[in-house]
């Protein structure tokens, strides 16, 4: 946007020669000054950011002891990392609890974001800041207080389940159970959040096109899917990328779960994500070069998640 | 024109103007639905309020006790008295500050040089910052911890404050309100009577985007301060740690005292609140204009 536009003045002061501001800002000192500006973060993000995310592609080329040796053993890691069942096994845990996380955070925003979009909705200043208290409340709080609604033997689910004669459920003894509460964790921290993106896409929609709509004798549901969902793309498409790199770091929900599941999620590693193994292999059993390998399997499942969304992205623009 | 006065009739009754947004009167359902999803929003923070006032009892006893009690002190006592819980709060608090602050003050400048001044790499460099967003820091963390070791900063403070100031994402919030709310027109005014880049951003930019500054700041906070991972691998020692570690430090005594942890979560939760309960209006309107420019 601005790209365009602020090369008019430039322009404009040329055909002015009069006037005395343009000798300042060619002046070196100001041609110098962007570049100051922006350095703090560039240098900072270098060292901490960037350098670090090359230096990855580097250690894992080496079997990595912290304090021992470093000997460099090729593409071993990668070797290893391939065959590794507890690699497939965190990453099919990432990808399932990013499913029955996103889905039904994202389902629930659009329609909360659809209650709170009208005008004459009382009180929306006090709905729409209860929907930020999860997102304020840290990780391992969540997971904590979770992890007790969840317990097994005294969790108010099981509570629940037994008022209405149902068997207790062991959520962490299971896959899919401890997927379901570790993804529980994950839509209440955030569905807030993202139904306040939503109803921010929601109110630029011009109310006009809605009177046109009805008018045009089209239902609710048609003025749903044929006019709120296509003005809501930009911002379903941020949200939907932003949850694919958050469900990516799922850390301290899986560690912090259980007091007994440790680094592994479990004993049989039913919710151990992709960045507790990175941590457990780099951390726990010190190994900085196999923890880099599966950092840098971390970084090409970003690639391709990013392809993916890209390629979506553009087919549904071009079939509209 | 009808229609320009039947919309600001209805923007009149309403309890606050807001722009956008359908009229109609809302159903009954609606309210019920909306007052569910509150509950769901506050029945956790309710819970850990319950257990922390409770004890240990509140959590083995069926049914669950779901109303706070009077044993608040008790709890606050033991969790206190089981790690340094004071030290990990004004850790906290110094640290997410700190972090604040800063990097609101490194994003302002580099997102002020984005949206409005001109230089050659201008957009490679952003396009740099947007990539950087979409790639998760936790797959390099040990070639960090490599680094801070390099430094000598493992378990000190500065380790998770220096690397916490390059925000990608303050650099891409500030671009874009100081792009949209910060005229060309006024920019170039202000050339025009003599002002240097520096003063382009200190007397005319950054006053207008002044609000949106204090919510990414607000952001950064609630980021710093419920951080967990970067903290737990840097940090060694109970003197150093963060009120999060010290919830996992908590949790490591559960089988002792169930509520502790839980008790713990409540006052590391508690200073957030407060500061929700004072600026959460603008965080809530500050988030959902930055989706709308971004």
């Amino acid at each position: 946007m601005s790209a365009t536009t602020t090369p008019v003045p430039t322009h404009r002061d040329r055909k002015q020669p009069g006037k005395q501001p343009t000798r300042v800002r060619s002046s070196f000192v100001e041609r110098v000054a962007p570049y100051a500006y922006v350095a703090p973060f560039f240098i900072i993000f270098g060292i901490f950011g960037l350098f670090p995310l090359v230096f990855t592609f580097f250690v894992a080329l080496f079997d990595w002891n912290p304090i021992g040796a470093h000997t460099f053993v090729g593409l071993a890691n990668f070797e290893r990392l391939l065959h590794d069942s507890r690699f497939w096994n965190a990453l099919g845990n990432t990808f399932g609890i990013f499913v029955i996380s996103t889905i039904p955070q994202l389902l629930l925003a659009l329609g909360l974001a659809q209650l709170l979009n009208n005008a004459r909705l009382r009180w929306a200043t006090f709905f729409r800041m209860s929907m930020l208290l999860p997102f304020i409340t840290s990780v391992a709080a969540t997971a904590l207080i979770f992890g007790q609604i969840f317990d097994r033997n005294f969790g108010l689910i099981n509570w629940i389940l037994g008022l209405l004669n149902l068997d207790p459920i062991n959520f962490l003894a299971s896959r899919l159970g401890s997927w379901v509460e570790i993804s529980a964790m994950v839509t209440w921290r955030w569905f807030g959040y993202n139904t306040l993106l939503y109803l921010a896409g929601l109110q630029a929609i011009p109310r006009q096109m809605y009177e046109a709509a009805s008018v045009d004798g089209a239902s609710g549901w048609q003025q749903f899917t044929r006019l709120t969902i296509p003005s809501l793309r930009p911002v379903i498409i941020f949200t939907v990328i932003m949850s694919t790199i958050g469900g990516l770091q799922i850390f301290t929900e899986p560690l912090l779960v259980s007091p007994e599941s440790g680094l592994t999620c479990g004993a049989g590693r039913q919710c151990q994500t992709l960045a507790l193994f990175l941590y457990e292999q780099g951390f726990g059993q010190f190994s900085f070069g196999y923890g880099s390998a599966i950092g840098v399997a971390l970084f090409v499942i970003v690639v391709v998640a990013a392809l993916i969304n890209f390629f979506l992205i553009t087919r549904t623009q071009g079939a509209r | 024109m009808a229609d320009m006065t039947a919309q600001t009739d209805a923007t009149f009754r309403s309890p606050k103007r807001r722009r956008g947004g359908r009229l109609g009167r809302v159903p009954w359902y609606v309210y019920l639905l909306l007052i569910i999803a509150v509950i769901i929003c506050a029945f956790p923070l309710y819970y850990m309020l319950v257990v922390a006032s409770v004890g240990a009892s509140a959590v083995t006893s069926v049914p669950p006790r779901l109303y706070p009690g009077t044993n608040i002190v008790a709890v606050a006592r033991a969790v206190f008295d089981t790690v340094p819980f004071v030290r990990s709060l004004l850790n906290s608090a110094f640290v997410s500050l700190t972090v604040a602050v800063l990097s609101v003050v490194l994003c302002s400048l580099a997102g002020f040089a984005f949206a409005k001044l001109q230089f050659r790499g201008r957009n490679a460099l952003f396009i740099l910052v947007l990539l950087t967003m979409t790639v998760p820091a936790q797959l390099s963390v040990i070639p960090q911890y490599l680094i801070i070791s390099m430094l000598g900063w493992v378990d000190t403070l500065q380790a998770i404050i220096v690397p916490g100031l390059a925000s990608a994402f303050g650099i891409f919030w500030m671009r874009q309100h100081m792009s949209s709310t910060v005229s060309d027109e006024l920019i170039q005014a202000a050339r025009l009577d003599g002002c240097n880049s520096w003063q382009l951003f200190w007397r005319i930019a950054f006053p207008v985007v002044r609000p949106a500054a204090f919510v990414l700041g607000l952001i950064t906070f609630t980021a710093v301060w419920n951080d967990f991972m970067w903290p737990f691998i840097v940090l060694k020692s109970p003197e150093m740690f963060t009120v999060q570690i010290a919830l996992k430090q908590l949790q490591a005594n559960r089988t002792v005292d169930v509520a502790l942890a839980l008790g713990g979560s409540f006052f590391a939760t508690l200073p957030l609140l407060v500061a929700f309960a004072f600026a959460g209006r603008r965080m809530v309107s500050g988030i959902m204009e930055g989706a709308f420019k971004g």
